[in-house]
């Protein structure tokens, strides 16, 4: 049960976001733009990240939803997603994204834990100082979804066909948008 | 030396922010909506909780800044943030926000650390669910933020008049309205 009084029948960050419509607003839009918006890195790319961080983060919502919006921006390879959470340097992945989930991984632990080395093998592989900023930010931000969607205790279904509807959604739309309909009761 | 290049002169989270202005419009409007816009909980509170948080995370810039906020929302009073971020639960502040710090805390370790107890202690001595809310998602945030500052190796300088003087401007305007000297007008 959640540990606030949360709107029911809304999974994960939905529920926080109807709680709190003013929060919910730039929080959207800092998603949308970090993993939607224009970007040198692809959408998959971008949502890999965002998976692997919330899987080391062990939030089963925003992994699994993450995984599904990788999964479909890939073709629906979601064997892949499972590889790259679990052991990212051995799955078929570029260099660059390898390099650039190493940082992101740093991220994760605290800043302080990202090492010029790792920055280094980034740009080497060909990574932009705007890809860089990039990986930073949306490991961190993603430090911040999986604890506001754990801490609070949100309701967390295990429905394969919900996290794969929400992924196409989010793929193909961003995160402006609510990926679940917010039935009125 | 910042691991990307950043603008020059712009200490902490404002290089990063002036170099990815897209990114900087929402970060900057959801912690205006977390610690400046009208609330329950005061300004003081809220930055008190910012900065314990970014103490936690060891992040230099975030909790300086922050904790110079908080003490121009406590009429200067520096001891008692620098109380609050090495034994809150001696310092003077109130039963209530001892437990919404004791939340924080556990959101900074990780969200599944939030536990059920720490949230009734917070509810029996009179907060409110959106107090809850807004105490989790700070301390969520913060994790964000002291990652953003440290994870790009952003200049920090030691120059606590600086933090003052600026903690003081933040206190008053708020963040959206200074964030406008170092953003373009429109992204």
């Amino acid at each position: 049960m959640p540990h606030i009084a949360l709107p029911e029948g809304l999974p994960g960050i939905t529920g926080g976001f109807a709680f709190r419509p003013e929060t919910a607003k730039p929080m959207r839009e800092l998603a949308h733009v970090l993993l939607h918006g224009p970007s040198a890195l692809t959408g998959g790319e971008r949502e890999l990240i965002a998976t692997y961080v919330s899987s080391q983060n062990d939030c089963y919502f925003c992994q699994t939803s993450h995984g599904a919006a990788a999964a479909a921006h890939l073709g629906k390879d979601s064997g892949l997603v499972d590889k790259v959470k679990r052991d990212f340097l051995q799955s078929p992945v570029s260099d660059k994204l390898k390099a650039l989930l190493v940082i992101a991984g740093q991220v994760q632990k605290g800043g302080k834990h990202v090492t010029a080395e790792s920055v280094e093998t980034a740009r080497q592989q060909g990574a932009t100082d705007l890809e860089i900023h990039d990986t930073v930010l949306i490991a961190a931000a993603f430090c911040m979804y999986n604890r506001y969607v754990d801490g609070l205790a949100t309701w967390q279904p295990q429905d394969p066909a919900m996290y794969s509807s929400m992924g196409e959604h989010l793929a193909t739309h961003g995160y402006i948008t609510p990926s679940i309909e917010v039935v009125p009761t | 030396m910042a691991h990307i290049q950043l603008p020059d002169g712009l200490p902490g989270i404002r290089g990063a922010m002036a170099f990815r202005p897209e990114t900087a419009k929402p970060l900057n409007e959801l912690v205006e909506i977390l610690l400046h816009a009208p609330n329950s909980l005061t300004p003081g509170e809220r930055e008190l909780i910012a900065t314990y948080v970014s103490s936690e995370n060891d992040c230099y810039y975030c909790q300086t800044i922050h904790g110079a906020i908080a003490a121009a929302s406590l009429n200067d009073d520096e001891s008692l943030v620098k109380k609050v971020k090495h034994d809150f639960q001696n310092a003077d502040i109130t039963p209530k926000l001892k437990a919404l710090l004791v939340i924080a805390g556990q959101v900074q370790k990780g969200g599944k650390h939030v536990t059920p107890e720490a949230v009734a202690k917070a509810r029996a001595l009179g907060a409110t669910d959106l107090e809850i809310h807004d105490t989790v998602l700070i301390a969520a945030a913060f994790c964000m933020y002291n990652r953003y500052v440290d994870g790009l190796g952003t200049t920090q300088p030691r120059d606590e008049a600086m933090y003052r003087e600026r903690g003081k401007r933040v206190a008053r305007e708020g963040y959206v309205t200074v964030s406008k000297e170092y953003l373009p007008a429109t992204v």
